[in-house]
């Protein structure tokens, strides 16, 4: 099973054909910090949290984890000065969109990330695609979907199938790293059945 | 929806059928049928894209990403014709910001919008690829060149 093996701050990792980084590190016991990973979802990259730094035939470069196969001889560092140092530029930038979020603002003070740096946009969503995803692969339901792109990109509920089928689910609530999604259903419920 | 019965035509949906029939079993049909009815119909209804979602088999949220994504696809009704007023930089330099300020004065509209009896659609773009003839307008396809304020009005009326 364990055909590839890698090194990941200098511990030997086995890992099998078809693994990422990621899954390898974890399988290891190596944290490596998420937003948008599950288990039961494809990959996504979406939050670039996980990045790392690979070194490959003498080679290093900055890939995320959670997309980046795992690789034969592949040495992979999780933590230097400089991934700590985007990391705590990514984790600004979330916390302008979602400052009030618990997972945020732990992994912010872990990597000493200021939460006011960047001015407040407000939107709650940190578009880590968990619920849309969720939804489609799992629940097969695509109750919820992006809609738009760029700066003016949401998740959107469908009302027609969100009515009928979100009630008795609600299982996307949970995976939410910030609180958007619950805020989200809860103005589509009162918007397609008003009391 | 009323608002948009007044002045849209409702969507025939037998029509949009056969387009869909047409791209019916080809491998990434969403889009190419999209842009088909977009140009035969100018916008993309709601019941429309539910339709459409329905006989692609493809769920109404990808559809839904999709209209919203390019700007190619509509949301709102759009007028005849549709009335694309270059502002790259050398149709800037050339005059476009007193071509598009005299357009808006004579059709009421700013850009994105449509008036009300769907006779122009107003867009800004980017660059046509013609910098050579700025300041440009293209209506419904055709390009017009070197638009002065006084030559505006009669460019768009040769289009009515």
């Amino acid at each position: 099973m364990n055909d590839l093996t890698m090194r990941i701050d200098g511990k030997e990792v086995g890992a099998a054909e078809g693994m990422t980084v990621l899954t390898a590190a974890r399988g290891a016991g190596i944290e490596i910090p998420t937003l948008c990973h599950h288990d039961s979802l494809e990959p996504y990259g979406g939050c670039r949290l996980c990045l790392v730094e690979v070194t490959e035939r003498g080679w290093s470069r900055h890939v995320v984890a959670c997309v980046y196969p795992a690789k034969d001889g592949l040495e992979v560092r999780t933590r230097t000065e400089r991934i700590d140092r985007i990391r705590k530029g990514i984790l600004e930038l979330l916390l302008a969109r979602a400052p009030n979020s618990p997972i945020l603002r732990e992994l912010g003070e872990e990597y000493g990330a200021d939460p006011d740096r960047f001015e407040g946009e407000g939107s709650f969503c940190i578009h880590c695609g968990l619920c849309v995803r969720y939804c489609a692969e799992v629940k097969k339901a695509h109750a919820v979907g992006f809609v738009d792109r760029g700066v003016r990109r949401e998740i959107a509920f469908i009302p027609e199938i969100a009515t009928r089928v979100c009630e008795s689910c609600k299982e996307c609530f949970p995976l939410c790293p910030t609180s958007y999604l619950q805020a989200a259903w809860v103005l589509v419920k009162s918007l397609a059945t008003p009391a | 929806m009323k608002g948009t019965e007044l002045c849209a035509p409702a969507a025939d949906l037998e029509e949009i059928d056969r387009i869909i029939d047409r791209y019916r079993d080809e491998k990434g049909s969403l889009i190419q049928v999209l842009l088909t009815i977009q140009a035969e119909h100018h916008w993309l209804p709601r019941e429309v894209l539910s339709r459409v979602a329905e006989r692609l088999s493809v769920p109404l949220t990808r559809v839904l990403h999709l209209a919203t994504f390019a700007t190619a696809f509509s949301r709102i009704p759009r007028g005849r014709p549709e009335v694309h007023v270059c502002t790259g930089t050398a149709c800037h330099v050339r005059g476009a910001p007193r071509v598009l300020s005299t357009i808006e004065e004579l059709t009421g509209i700013q850009p994105g919008e449509t008036d009300l009896d769907l006779r122009y659609s107003l867009e800004t773009v980017n660059c046509l690829g013609c910098c050579a003839l700025g300041p440009v307008v293209e209506i419904d396809g055709k390009i017009h060149g070197k638009v002065s304020i006084a030559k505006t009005e009669d460019v768009l009326k040769s289009c009515e």
